[in-house]
């Protein structure tokens, strides 16, 4: 079977190293925050603060070097609908636990 | 009724479709993120019911090398994510030497990670050790799901290594071109899903104490 | 829809066209979604027919109060390994597996899914998954006794092969996770030029709502019957109550899934009621946005409704309250569904011809067990009625009135366009008669007995409870031979049956304008689409004229 490619619509979406470097550098310097920020007393507090930092850096990868946000929003829609899925398992679940 | 091979039909070719493909790949790739959501989920009910246990669990941690596993895999995001810049530019040697690096990371990950659980044996830290039944119910959970999460991660660092190295061999083979590289944007997807995985991971073992 | 396509018969059917391989390498090697689609039909059906063994055996059983042909043990792998194969093996699989291999691409004018070799591998992981849960009966130790539902602790606890039992159900989650993936792309990336979402089939959609249901449900049963294994195998403690495991987690875990399953075992088939509806009344589908959106409704709410399976092991109120709340929502796009279906009917051109004559047993039998579905998720009237024979009653209207007769439906309507031949239609009826009485007398007792307070996986029961059993029982013996008679009359059909046209029925959707069985690959010429499915509009100003 031959294969053969047919011209796109769309032009391809090439990302600069220095935009990935620079997504990079965010994500080390979160992650020194979130160390930094753990050291401290911050009690209850801490895994909220460790848990906002943590989604910051999972949407950076997801939407520069994952592409995401390049992508057709059919994609987003998609990550959209499985994450909140996700969390709705465990809002539904502390439903319970959360009020026993 | 007379046969007709196959491949003689006039409609033998394949109109590539790479949208399709990387639908695909993201679709597996909320499996993935259920499949480990769902040991989030425990965690989750096990943390709140047994916070004090839990912090006491995550002080027998390494914090540094908990850091620089996770500053390890955040630079082969780094790594595998300009291989494709590098590969859409034509440049292929670069594009497999990125490659290359990024399965030198999954490596010094592995590595880390091999001696973190040794040591967590050494000192008896393991289940259904004498030393652990000997401690409280909340932190024999919490090293379960350790154990369990970084353990599971760890076999998907594993499997990423693999796809990455078969892409690394496409590219050499000019199967992975400038004008044809889905293939190593889907395992570029999977490796990234397998360094957010870890993003949730360190927090929650390591900096909660 | 477009014109049919040129049947000159110079082209092969798909059973007849030269392949690289030979004999039956040519088949379990192939990546042709219709001899996929018919391997899972013969798989399936080998484990169905060894499941409905074991019912008919579990009602022999219960004849009487005490034992009557098996020990206690015996009785308790005949529930679980009987639950373990009707669910993962059978009602899960069979709608999508067969009937959605091989129709969803001839339905939307494609050659294929998108990912040919993914989809075999789907069939050649179900096998696998099979082949497990057999051994696990016959390796020592015996086959699981914890029900399908693999509750802890006693789950970690058995001696008996709950390991084996436990990677099978593993690995058929992962054939049923490629499938979904598997169809969701080619659905969204293969339709014909001018079909828009709203121009397909409701087959087509109930298959893409389902899809999305395995995609992101499987995996939470994925990690939870593989935590399972590690706990017997290293003792990590997590669902272990000694070391500080919950066991309601692990219900809660299993029920993540299990409750979503269960929208995945009826959306096909209710796609398939849709299909049937149609062409035999002769009318354009009442509803079909409700049709469709209600399908998406039904993956989506059905996702939040789990722990109405565990409403009487100590969860908070607040908790019960909120999943009772949302399980009577999830009714209301059900019964949209029938509403519609009904409405169909109302005014049609009604022939009664076998495949509708299984759609309203479906809607009859459905609605029971919806009903009784509802009933259940009321907190008051579920704590008497849980873990006793109400709710085996409930669940058997719906997924084997419901989907068990959907595939009856399905295999009377699509017969003779995946073989080429039509069956005996007066021994087809006579099949259903037996069935649908069958079926009725033997689980109406059960909602009885639950209601009186008979317990479910019971070997021993009170005497008060025995005429009702043996009403049952008498029903199960009528119900098989019903489908010994169905089988028997299909089986036939493929080898003496008569030849038949591309579209004996009279279908609208794509499926009927290629030849019977169809070509290699479905369609000479990608067809254009300009019309919605279910376009009798010409029969209808027929029959105005006619007046």
């Amino acid at each position: 079977m031959t294969e053969h490619t047919h011209p796109h619509s769309s032009e391809v979406h090439v990302v600069g190293y220095g935009q990935y470097i620079l997504i990079w550098a965010g994500l080390m310097g979160l992650t020194g925050a979130t160390v930094a920020l753990a050291g401290m007393e911050l009690g209850r507090w801490i895994i909220v603060t460790a848990l906002t930092i943590a989604s910051i850096k999972g949407y950076l990868v997801l939407n520069i070097f994952m592409h995401l946000r390049f992508e057709d929003r059919t994609f987003r829609l998609f990550a959209t609908v499985a994450g909140a899925v996700l969390l709705i398992f465990i809002v539904l679940t502390f439903f319970d636990y959360a009020f026993r | 009724m007379t046969t007709t091979a196959v491949g003689t039909h006039a409609v033998g070719h394949v109109h590539r479709d790479d949208y399709g493909s990387k639908m695909g790949m993201w679709l597996f790739l909320f499996t993935e993120l259920i499949l480990f959501g769902g040991m989030f989920v425990i965690y989750a009910v096990y943390r709140f019911s047994h916070q004090a246990e839990f912090e006491l669990g995550a002080k027998e941690l390494d914090t540094l090398v908990g850091t620089i596993n996770t500053m390890v895999l955040l630079t082969s995001s780094l790594t595998v994510a300009m291989s494709i810049t590098a590969i859409q530019r034509g440049n292929k040697k670069l594009s497999m030497l990125l490659v290359g690096i990024t399965i030198a990371l999954a490596l010094v990950f592995l590595v880390n990670k091999y001696f973190e659980w040794s040591h967590k044996f050494a000192v008896g830290l393991y289940p259904q050790s004498p030393e652990l039944l000997t401690k409280p119910q909340g932190e024999i959970l919490y090293f379960g799901l350790y154990f369990v999460m970084t353990g599971l991660h760890a076999l998907h660092v594993i499997i990423g290594a693999i796809v990455l190295a078969v892409n690394i061999r496409f590219i050499q083979r000019d199967i992975i071109t400038k004008d044809s590289y889905v293939k190593l944007e889907v395992g570029a997807l999977y490796w990234h899903l397998v360094d957010i995985i870890w993003i949730f991971l360190f927090p929650l073992f390591y900096l909660v104490h | 829809m477009a014109t049919p396509a040129v049947l000159a018969g110079a082209e092969p059917d798909f059973y007849h066209v030269s392949t690289k391989r030979k004999g039956i390498l040519s088949w379990i090697l192939s990546t042709d979604h219709k001899r996929i689609g018919l391997l899972y039909l013969g798989t399936i059906l080998f484990f169905f027919f060894a499941a409905v063994t074991l019912g008919f055996l579990m009602r022999l059983e219960m004849l009487k109060p005490e034992g009557t042909i098996v020990q206690p043990q015996t009785y308790n792998t005949f529930f679980t390994l009987h639950g373990i194969i009707m669910i993962f093996l059978f009602v899960i699989p069979i709608v999508p597996a067969v009937f959605g291999n091989f129709m969803i691409p001839l339905m939307i004018g494609a050659k294929d899914v998108f990912f040919p070799r993914l989809n075999l591998l789907s069939w050649w992981l179900f096998v696998a998954g099979g082949i497990m849960a057999l051994t696990s009966v016959f390796l020592p130790g015996g086959a699981a006794d914890t029900g399908w539902t693999f509750y802890v602790p006693y789950s970690i606890r058995t001696t008996t092969n709950v390991i084996p039992a436990l990677l099978a159900a593993f690995t058929l989650g992962f054939s049923s996770i490629l499938t979904g993936l598997n169809f969701i792309t080619t659905i969204h990336r293969m339709r014909a030029p001018g079909m828009d979402w709203f121009k397909m089939p409701l087959f087509v959609w109930a298959s893409y709502a389902t899809s999305w249901i395995q995609v992101l449900a499987t995996p939470i049963i994925g990690i939870t019957l593989l935590l399972v294994v590690i706990e017997r195998l290293f003792g990590v403690g997590i669902f272990d109550p000694t070391l500080g495991g919950d066991p309601v987690l692990y219900q809660h875990m299993f029920w993540m899934y299990s409750h979503p399953a269960v929208y995945i075992i009826i959306l096909p088939a209710m796609g398939v009621v849709s299909e049937i509806i149609p062409v035999f009344a002769r009318r354009t589908i009442f509803g079909y946005r409700f049709i469709a959106y209600s399908s998406l409704a039904i993956a989506f709410v059905g996702s939040l409704v789990w722990a109405h399976h565990m409403f009487t092991v100590g969860m908070s109120n607040t908790g019960m309250f909120v999943f009772s709340f949302l399980t009577f929502l999830v009714a209301i796009p059900s019964a949209i569904k029938i509403f519609n279906w009904v409405a169909t009917l109302y005014k049609g051109s009604i022939d009664p011809d076998v495949p509708l004559l299984y759609v309203l047993s479906f809607i009859v039998q459905f609605s029971i067990g919806g009903f009784t579905g509802l009933m259940l998720g009321a907190l008051s009237v579920n704590i008497h009625v849980t873990d006793t024979y109400f709710v085996v009653g409930h669940f058997h209207y719906v997924m084997f009135g419901g989907t068990g007769f959907g595939f009856f439906a399905a295999i009377h309507y699509w017969f003779p366009k995946m073989f080429g031949k039509m069956y005996n239609k007066t021994r087809a009826k006579i099949a259903w008669v037996l069935a649908t009485i069958g079926f009725n007398t033997l689980y109406i007792p059960f909602l009885i007995l639950g209601y009186l307070g008979m317990p479910r996986r019971y070997y021993h029961y009170l005497p008060q409870f025995q005429t009702l059993h043996q009403i049952a029982t008498v029903g199960s013996w009528i119900l098989v031979l019903g489908l010994i008679i169905m089988f028997v009359n299909l089986f036939v059909a493929l080898w003496n049956g008569s030849k038949t046209s591309a579209n004996p029925w009279g279908g609208e959707t794509l499926e009927w304008t290629v030849a019977s069985p169809p070509p290699l690959e479905n369609f000479d010429e990608i067809p254009t689409v300009t019309t919605g499915p279910y376009d009798y509009s010409k029969y209808e100003k027929a029959s105005q004229e006619a007046v």
